[in-house]
Parts: C-alpha cells; structure tokens; sequence
C-alpha cells in the first residue's frame, strides 16, 4: 500500500493518541478503596476490646456536639488566618484563635490542590486520584462511604449552601441546598452573597443538625488578581463578620440544647503567589483549620504556629463528633484535642473505633498488612485496652487507672499515627498491564516513524507501507495467537483491578491486532530496509555526509529535551530549556547569515549529502542515488541565490534579525516567571496586572492589538482585514467592559459586567473569517488554477486563530501574540526565504518556538497554570463542550499558532511540492519522540517522590500535546490532499 | 618540522594549563580565605589575569605569526590600543547575549559581566594574539576550510571548545541540588574553563593524530 508521508504521519499520530489513552488510564491508579462498599452501615461498630469479662458497650459512642455547621472557605491560605492578614482582616476570627475556646491546625491538603478531589478529601477522609483533577469538570456523584452519606443514614437533617459541586457529590442527600456554579471566575461578589443570604434564617430556624457553607469568593479573587490583590482584603473582612455571626448564634442557642456546638472554619487548599492552585507548594497545600466550641478549654496565650495536621483528618473527627460510624475509605486520623475533654474510657473507645477502621482499611489493601508497624502497634495497643477495661470495671477513680490509661492512650496515638502514614504513602497499585499496552503500540508507531524517516523524506515523499506481504501474514497470526493468550492469562490471574481486562472482548482484540499489525509492519520495513542498506552498500557513492551546525543543533537539541524529561527540575523549569535552546537556535542561524552574506557559500562541499532532516544519524547512509540527485538539484539552485539576492539594506536587515529575535525572546521571558524555581521572581506580568498599572496595561494592549492588526492584515483579503479591525476592536471592548482595561474617556468605570456581547461580536467576526478562509481554500481546489488564492485561505485561517488567541489571552499576554506574529514575519523574510533552509529544519524551527511561547504564555507544567478563565470568555454559564475547547486553545495557542503558520508558510513557497507532506511527517515525528520516551520513562520512574506532583502533571500536558498535534496533522494533511488534487 | 611545531604549541597549551592551574593555588599564599567558589569573582580576575599574561609572554617568546615585519613604535602602540579595544568589545558583547540568554539585567550585573571577561580570555585573547586585530582574519579561521597553520587550527579548537563549556555549563542551573556551584554564573564560568582547558589538551593530541591528513594553504 502506498502512501503519502503526510497521510502516513497522520495515521501514525492518531494511534499514537489511542496508545497514550489505554497508557493514561493505566497509569492513574484508582485510590485506595475499601472493598465492603456494597453494606452500608450493615456493619456493626466494633466492641469495646476487654480481656476476660466482656464489655457493656458495644453501641457507636453518642455525639458529643449536638449542631455542626462548617464554614468552607475556598482557597483560604493559612497564612490568611493565622499570619499578618489574619490579624488585620479578620479580628474576631484571631481573637477566637487566640483566646477563645477552639482549637487551631494547619491541614495539608494532598495535591491535586483542586476544589473537587479537596471536598472528597475532607469529607471521605481518603485520597483521591489525580485523575480526579480531570473528571473536576463533571463530577459524577460520590459512590464512597462519606461523613455525609453516613449523617444521612443516621437521619441527620443536612443543609447546604455554596459551591454546586457538593451538589453533585452528594445528590439527594441535603434537606435544603443552594448551588452557586463555581466556574464563572469572574464574579465574587454575587457568588458569596448567593450564600450569606440564607444565613439568618436558617440560624434562627435551627431544624438542621448540620450545615455546611462553601464560600467561593476568595478563590476567584485569586485567580482574577492573585493573593495580594486588595480585593482579599475586603473578601477576609466579610468571612469574618460571617464566621461572628455563626458563632453567636449558635452560642446563643446552646442554651436550649443538652449538647455544646461546633463551629469548623477550613478552606479546601490554598493559593500560590500567582493565585492559582493545583498544584504541591506550600502556599498551596497549607489550609487552616479551626474547630470552634464551647466544649474545649480556653487556652490563654497566642499561637502563631499552630499543629500541622492532615486535611484527611477531618472526616474521622467529624463522625466521631456527631456519634457516627467513621467512613470506611477514610485514612486519616482523629484530632485527639477534640476529644480531650472527655473520660478516659471515652476518650479510649474513639481512639480504638479509629484505629480499628484504618487497620481494616490496611487488611484490605495491603496483602502483607501483618508485617506493618502500624497494624502491630495496633494489636499490641488493643491489647492493652483490654487490660485497662478490665481494671476500669472492677474498680474506678485510682491514679494507677489514670497513669494506665494515658500509657493505653499514648500507644494508640503512635498507632493511628503509623497506621494513617503508611495508609496515604501507600500509593494504589499502578494498572501495569494497561500501561504495558499503551507502551507497546506507542513503541512500535515511534519505531516505524524512525524507520521510514529516509523513505519519507525523499523527493516524492511517498512510502510503501508493506501490510500485505505474504511471509509476513503467519508472523502476524502468531503474534495475534501469544498476545491474547497473554490477555487471559493475565487478566484471570490478576487481583487487581485492571482497566484494560475490563475492556469488551471486540475493543481488546481490536488493539490486539493493531499492536500485532503494527509489529509485521515494523519487522517487514526492517527487513526490506536491511536488503536494500546491502544493496547500497556495494556502490558506496557518498563518501562523506556534510552537515550544518543548523542540523546538528536540531538533533543535539532534540536529543537533549528529551533527555531531560528525566529529571524533575528539568520537568519544572523545562521553559528554561526551550528558551535556551531557542536562543541557540538564533545564534546558530546569525552565525550562518554572516556566513552567506560575508563569506558566500564557496566553501559547501561540491556534492554534500545534506541530510535533510537531522534526526537519525545512521538514514545518512540510507539514502540511495535518486536522493542524492534531488538534494544535488536543490542545492544547484540554492548556493548561488544565498549570496546574490542580498543587496543592500536587505542584507543588514538579514544580519540583524537573528539578535531582534534574540532581544524579542529576552523581552517576553521577562513577561511571565513560570516554573517553579523562579516563579516568585518578580515579573512584568504581575506589575501590569496590579490595580496601580490599569493605564499602562491598557496603553499595551492597544499597541499589541495594533500591532497583530498591522502584521496579519497584509496577508487578508479586504473583507478579513475589515473583519479583522473590528474583532480586534471588540477584544478591546471585551476586556474593557470585564474591567481589566479601560477606555482613555472613561477614566474610572465602576460597571464591571461579563462582556458577553463583546465577546460574542468577537466571536462572530472570528467564526466569519474562518469561514471565509475555508471558502477560499474550497473555491482554490475548485478551480484549481489560482494559487494565490489557497495562500490568501490558509492565512485567513490563521489570522481567524490570532483573532481567537487575541481574545482568549489576557491583556498582559497580548504582547506575546504581537511578538509572536513579529517573529514569523522576520523569520520569514530575512531568514527563512534568503537562506532557504528546507522543510524540515523550518518545521523544527516553527515546534521549537511554538513550545517556546507555550511557556512564555505563562504556562509550565504545572496544572496550575491553566488558565481556565479562557474556557468561559463570552459564555453565560459553564457549558462543557465551548469551555473544554476554548481552555485547551488557549493553552496551546502558541504551538498551533505556529504550526498554522507553518502549514501557509510551506504552501506559499512553492520551491518544493512535497515541501507541506515532509513538513507534516517532520512535524508528527518531532512531537512523538518526547512523549514515546516520556512514558517510558514516567513507568520507571513511577516511584518517584515527585510522581504525582511533578511528572504526572507533565504527562496530561504531554497527552493534550499530542492530541493537538493530532489535529495539526490531520490539517496539514488535508491541505495536502488538495495540492494532490490540484496538480 | 612538523612535529617540532607540534611539539612547540604542546608546550605552550602546558604553559597555559599551568598558569591556570597556578590562578587557583597561588593567590591563598597571599589572601585569606580564598577559595573559588567563596570569592569567586577575585578568581575570576586573577584566572582572566593569569592567562592573559601568559598568552602575551607567550606571543612574545614564541611568535608563531611571522608575517607582522613592519615594526615602527606607533604602529605597534596603535594596535595595541586596538587590541584593548577589540577586547573591550567582546567583553560587552558577550555580556549582552548572556543577558539575552537569560541572566538578570540589573542583579548580579558585575558578576555577569566578570564572566563575559573571563569567556573574553579565554577566546578573543588567544585570537588577538595569534591574528591581531583584523576581523577578516579572524573570518576566515572561523569558517570552514580556512586555517592556514596548526596554531589557527588549535585556535579554533579552544575557542570552540571554551563556548561550548559555558553553553553546557548553563545546563546544571535549574536542577535543584542547591549545590554553592550551580549560583550564577559559577557553574557557566567553571564550564568555560573546562572547555578551555580541554581543548588546550585536546587541539595538541587531535592534531598530532590526523597530522597526516592535514594539509595546509602555506605549508
């Protein structure tokens, strides 16, 4: 079967996605689960150990609080309570903490710091996966055992105000809700509003048992101006004249009831210096946590530095308090202070009711639980109580008893203590054999990619796909025949879950014969490739193969990424690495411009096999004559052009565009300090978005737009470049009317509003001048004699892109748009067109600078980052689809910018008609290499201390990367399969 | 005669790695507390000091350029100041692109620019003395095919060689070892040493090996 190298590449990528997908879904585990979730509540709680004589008291111990209302704030940082902000903003707050009868922690939340997996967390008290972090967009409702789902079993009467997603958690389970939908970041005046509202009636009613509030505010606070905005300020004032409110009230009540109250301020994980979150610093993960009650000792004094707990603790401590059974998933442990005011034999029964549910837990998951330190402290402390229990019934109130029970209450301490660590490090088991698959079929795509780079890159850019080779039909039964036997051995004998055992018969047997297909495939081109390397071999016509400090760069840089993707710093600060081999890509190419303008091109070797793509060392000698005769052809016309068509200002203009570049990049690096390192770094981004530099921000962004208009309009039809000049008007409006820039006639506009209608005029005008672009491209394959016209379609294509990107970036980063259309423009006409480089170093070129500007964007790899504010530009409220597309877009605006303007780059230079299919196979090539070698080497490194934090986050980018360079392939192709049809 | 030559230039790569090794031993004799990584940028003068010294007493001794006869004063003292100022130049030149390439503008200006100096030394020195101050001169030793002996063939080879230890020595910068080496711009400065100091061992031996293949214009 043969096929063009576009098509190919294309193919290539796309089973490349479905290999990464199996591999992803391995590689995220399912948490650690209790097994008995089918009986709810059947359990009977454990009894009372006792040695010898039975215990009386085998019922769940009674609540000790008879009302519980927690106060969730969102994205509440410890330091904002606790530190200098606490003091100044939240006075009642700091005076409870400091005199008053409570109980202060900071709770660490575990990362994914993402609202979702952060409410499962306190509520289940286990550990969510990070794949929650991607179902946070829809959640399903919660299947585990919950201090919720257990208060409403008991008949609990629960009422909830705030974020919808509790909502969806925990469906049917709140006698009286009101969700706020947390996706619209914008606002956080309403949305919090939205809950205070409910406040005095549902105080002075008091038929509820509990009543959790979510307050939403501070989070999108942070994420419009970051935690030194003067907005959190404000926000804190009002949390706290609500937390008065609360606490008055149910002080006031006490009196009515048996039982004291409590009170539970918590936030569900903190806020980085930028403002956003997901990910494990310690502005991040740091919450306060505040139990407040009558019920506990008022301690005098100040504490500054309160006791660091675990944010999984809040679940166990709350059934305890309200008399419930403790959630079976549940690893944290209970917050002794709470129960200090309590008997001894109480205090005891607690400790034990815990410790028996976590070293359930552990029997469950852990195969040799016996070993456990944590499970023998356990059994060792159980037995101890017993003992106590015995002595307790036969007689009461002596100090030996006393001194006993503190030694009992001590060890089962150091056993809850034991038992919750090794329960959370306890990492659920990775899915091997689905990981394995995934690995395999994205192996062998990559193999055959490497193997047909010399077939793929000559002159007809077309190659033999060799699937109906008769040897290779019993090769290709037997591989069939060994895999599925080694499905259902491994599917019947594993114990664990396994993702991909669970597939249907039809979809395994599918990927079955993929991964078996693909090695025929693979062994046939080794063997062709071998037979026809002999044959080369005998007439060896290029003795020696010149190549470009250009192509080594490219291959050493290449080479050099994808080392480093082995290293967690590299991960973090991966932007300095393309930074820096960006810059040593320009100085390369000003070395070679000085190169052709002073010295001409007289010293190429005569007949230099020029490689044309620097990717695998050993194709050099693959290449056979017909190659070499193009690559001759080529460069017959290519020396004496270089020198020739450089006169003049031309030339200093080539000469010089190398350092503007270099000065462009330097300037935009300086825009947004991301990573991890240097991420506090003071950068131009944060002094623009800070509410003293509206003016100055403004003044920029009008510029930037000014100068996107300037640059893109050259290359438009006049109905674009109208549409053009309006859409860009209308991102000016959008960004006005949401209040982060202004107009110079209207100094100081207090109406903030969503922008809806400017951004759905931009919409319109962008949705237009796709549309006409896609005409053109259709009415140039129609006719098929213009040219120009196609030209002029992919460049309104792209300019439709620019106009989105203009829209969905904030205004600080619309400087980066503005360069990035600057470079291209130098690129193309001083370096690109005057020195001729060929397709494929120009499509490493344009990857390179596209993931260049993914991070000057102000991305990394840090899921953080995402700038989610993108996906509900110009919507009313959260729509899935829109939002998912819009958010990834304006992730990858810089690569699919860039890779866009390959696509029209390569089809208006009309040197080479295989130019866009060498371009497409390059592009698919140089985008599989780091992700094939990514997850092989995330699976070794999958005990790893950084996992979750560092390269997991690394491979959902280097998945949503591949998925989009999926889809840029599938464009090259199709502008490809019209240049085949036009000529 | 060839190898007499090769014999020669050996020597004074010796001579050059000996003046550095002696930057580093030499001035704890005089200063307290001296170490490199500490007082790095004191260092950094006395190594930039060092070589430069030798390579002029060097240029002097040994004068592998035959071809300047014209020797009147003032010709001789204009290029020199010539020489200060091509110095110069690289200097503010090199420290140009590593701000381009990143390193802070203002912070740690003086450190940044210590390491232009030493980056100087180690490349536009050699080349000013060997070639003086004639850019086209040094046009052609740096493109392809063009050195006319092995002491412009060695002159590429360290030249090289030093920028492409600087370039790797940037690489250990953002790992997270918080060792005192990976401060800016130590690990770019020791780096660029290395580099000189490997292609003053290797230029030597690499020529010495292909001594039979190389041909050049004059010889």
């Amino acid at each position: 079967m043969r096929l063009g190298s576009g098509t190919f590449a294309t193919c290539c990528v796309a089973i490349e996605v479905l290999g990464i997908a199996v591999f992803l879904r391995g590689f995220f585990p399912a948490p650690v689960r209790s097994s008995a979730r089918a009986v709810h509540g059947a359990e009977p709680p454990a009894p009372e150990p006792s040695a010898g004589a039975s215990s009386n008291w085998t019922t769940l111990p009674s609540p000790l609080f008879s009302k519980v209302v927690i106060v969730l704030i969102d994205a509440l940082r410890d330091d904002f309570v606790f530190g200098s902000k606490g003091v100044k903003f939240m006075p009642y707050t700091t005076y409870l903490v400091e005199k008053g009868a409570s109980h202060s922690f900071v709770a660490e939340a575990k990362p994914p710091t993402v609202t979702m997996p952060r409410i499962k967390a306190l509520m289940t008290g286990s550990l969510p996966g990070f794949v929650d972090v991607v179902r946070n967009l829809n959640s399903p409702a919660l299947l585990e055992d919950s201090v919720i789902r257990q208060a409403k079993t008991a008949g609990k009467r629960i009422i909830f105000y705030g974020d919808e997603t509790w909502v969806k958690l925990f469906p049917k389970h709140f006698v009286e809700y009101d969700g706020t939908t947390s996706f619209f970041v914008s606002d956080y005046t309403e949305v919090d509003n939205n809950v205070t509202r409910h406040l005095d009636k549902v105080l002075k009613r008091g038929d509820w048992d509990m009543l959790i509030l979510h307050y939403l505010g501070l989070d999108h606070i942070g994420h419009i101006s970051g935690p030194n905005s003067p907005l959190i300020g404000h926000k804190l004032s009002e949390m706290d004249s609500v937390l008065m409110k609360i606490h008055t009230s149910l002080q006031s009540k006490e009196r009515e009831t048996p039982l004291p109250n409590l009170l539970v301020l918590c936030g569900d994980h903190g806020m980085s210096e930028t403002g956003s979150h997901g990910a494990s610093s310690m502005e991040e993960v740091n919450t306060p946590l505040i139990l407040i009650s009558s019920a506990f000792e008022r301690k005098p004094g100040d504490i500054r530095h309160p006791k660091h707990v675990q944010q999984t603790d809040v679940a166990a401590t709350l059934a305890i308090a309200l008399g419930l059974p403790i959630p079976k998933d549940s690893v944290g442990s209970l917050l002794f202070p709470v129960v200090e005011g309590r008997p001894m034999r109480e205090q005891l029964r607690f400790l034990h009711l815990n410790t028996v549910q976590l070293s359930k837990l552990l029997q469950e998951n852990v195969p040799s639980y016996e070993k456990d330190p944590g499970f023998e402290q356990f059994k060792m402390s159980e037995r101890l109580h017993g003992n106590w229990i015995r002595l307790y019934l036969e007689e009461k109130h002596s100090e030996v008893l006393f001194n006993l029970g503190s030694k009992v209450l001590r060890q089962y301490l150091a056993a809850l203590k034991t038992l919750s660590l090794s329960l959370s490090t306890q990492v659920a088991q990775y899915d091997m054999y689905s990981m394995m698959v995934g690995t395999v079929v994205v192996l062998e795509v990559l193999t055959l990619l490497l193997l047909s780079v010399p077939q793929a890159l000559h002159r007809k850019a077309e190659l033999e796909v060799p699937l109906s080779s008769p040897g290779f039909s019993l090769l290709f039964y037997l591989v069939i025949l060994v895999l599925s036997a080694v499905h259902v051995i491994v599917c019947t004998s594993a114990e664990s879950s396994c993702y991909f055992c669970g597939l249907s018969w039809l979809a395994a047997g599918g990927v079955m014969v993929l991964a078996s297909a693909l090695l025929c495939v693979v062994v046939s081109v080794l063997t062709n490739m071998l037979v026809g390397g002999n044959a080369s071999r005998k007439n060896p016509v290029h003795p020696s193969s010149r190549w470009s400090e250009l192509d080594l760069l490219i291959l050493l840089g290449t080479a050099g990424h994808v080392l480093s993707l082995g290293a967690s710093s590299f991960v973090e600060e991966e932007h300095q690495t393309w930074y820096f081999l960006v810059n040593t890509l320009c100085l390369a190419l000003s070395q070679e411009t000085y190169r052709n303008c002073f010295l001409g091109d007289d010293s190429e070797p005569p007949c230099g096999l020029r490689v044309e793509q620097g990717l695998d060392r050993a194709t050099a000698a693959w290449q056979d004559g017909p190659a070499c005769d193009a690559l001759e052809r080529d460069k017959g016309h290519r020396s004496p052009s270089a020198s020739q068509g450089l006169r003049g200002h031309e030339k200093w203009m080539v000469l010089a565009s190398p350092w503007l570049i270099l000065a462009c990049c330097r300037l935009l690096r300086s825009l947004n300090q991301t990573g991890v390192q240097w991420a506090h770094r003071p950068d131009l981004g944060h002094w623009l978005t800070s509410s003293d530099h509206k003016a100055e921000l403004s003044v920029l962004a009008a510029i930037s737009l000014l100068v996107v208009f300037v640059l893109v309009q050259r290359g438009c039809s006049s109905v674009s470049k109208a549409a053009l000049a309006l859409g860009l008007l209308g991102v000016y409006c959008y960004r006005a009317a949401i209040g982060s820039v202004r107009f110079p006639w209207r100094p100081d506009s207090k109406d903030i509003s969503k922008g809806i209608i400017e951004a759905r005029f931009v919409y319109v005008f962008v949705l237009g001048i796709l549309f006409t672009g896609t005409k053109d491209l259709l009415k140039s394959q129609v006719i098929a004699t213009d040219f120009q016209l196609k030209t002029v379609g992919l460049w309104e294509i792209h300019s439709g892109l620019v106009l989105l990107a203009a829209l969905l970036f904030r205004p600080h980063n619309l400087p980066v748009l503005a360069f990035s259309l600057l470079i291209q423009t130098l690129m193309t006409k001083f370096i690109w067109k005057p020195l001729r480089h060929d397709a494929a170093e120009i499509t490493v070129m344009h990857y390179w600078f596209g993931q260049a500007f993914f991070y000057f964007q102000g991305n990394s790899n840090n899921i953080a980052t995402v700038d989610i504010s993108a996906g509900f530009v110009g919507l009313d409220t959260y729509v899935e689809i829109p939002a998912v597309l819009l958010t990834a877009f304006g992730t990858y605006a810089g690569p699919v910018l860039w890779a866009s303007h390959l696509v029209h780059f390569l089809s208006s230079e009309t040197r080479s008609s295989s130019a866009l299919s060498h371009a497409c196979f390059c592009y698919a090539l140089i985008c599989s290499i780091p992700v094939s070698t990514y997850i092989v080497l995330v699976t070794s490194l999958r005990y790893h201390l950084f996992i979750w934090s560092v390269f997991s986050p690394k491979l959902l980018y280097e998945g949503m990367h591949l998925l989009i360079t999926a889809a840029v392939c599938v464009f090259f192709t199709a502008m490809d399969q019209t240049r085949l049809t036009q000529s | 005669m060839k190898d007499t030559d090769i014999k020669r230039l050996l020597y004074t790569h010796l001579l050059c790695i000996f003046s550095i090794i002696l930057s580093v031993f030499i001035p704890s004799l005089f200063l307290e507390n001296f170490s490199i990584l500490e007082t790095h940028l004191t260092w950094l003068c006395i190594c930039s000091g060092f070589v430069t010294a030798v390579n002029l007493v060097l240029y002097l001794a040994v004068k592998p350029n035959t071809s300047s006869k014209r020797s009147s004063l003032s010709h001789k003292v204009t290029r020199f100041l010539k020489c200060c100022i091509y110095f110069l130049m690289s200097c503010f030149s090199f420290h140009v692109i590593f701000v381009l390439y990143g390193a802070p503008l203002i912070e740690l200006a003086l450190e940044t620019f210590l390491f232009a100096v030493i980056l100087s030394t180690f490349t536009t020195v050699p080349c000013l003395c060997l070639l003086g101050p004639n850019l086209k001169a040094w046009l052609r030793v740096f493109s392809r095919n063009g050195v006319s002996s092995i002491w412009e063939n060695s002159l590429q080879m360290t030249t090289i060689s030093s920028f492409v230890g600087a370039w790797l020595g940037a690489l250990p910068i953002p790992l997270d070892w918080e060792r005192p080496w990976q401060v800016w711009p130590i690990s770019c400065t020791l780096g660029a040493t290395f580099g000189y100091v490997a292609g003053l061992v290797i230029s030597p031996l690499w020529i010495y090996w292909n001594r039979k293949q190389l041909t050049y214009k004059n010889n």
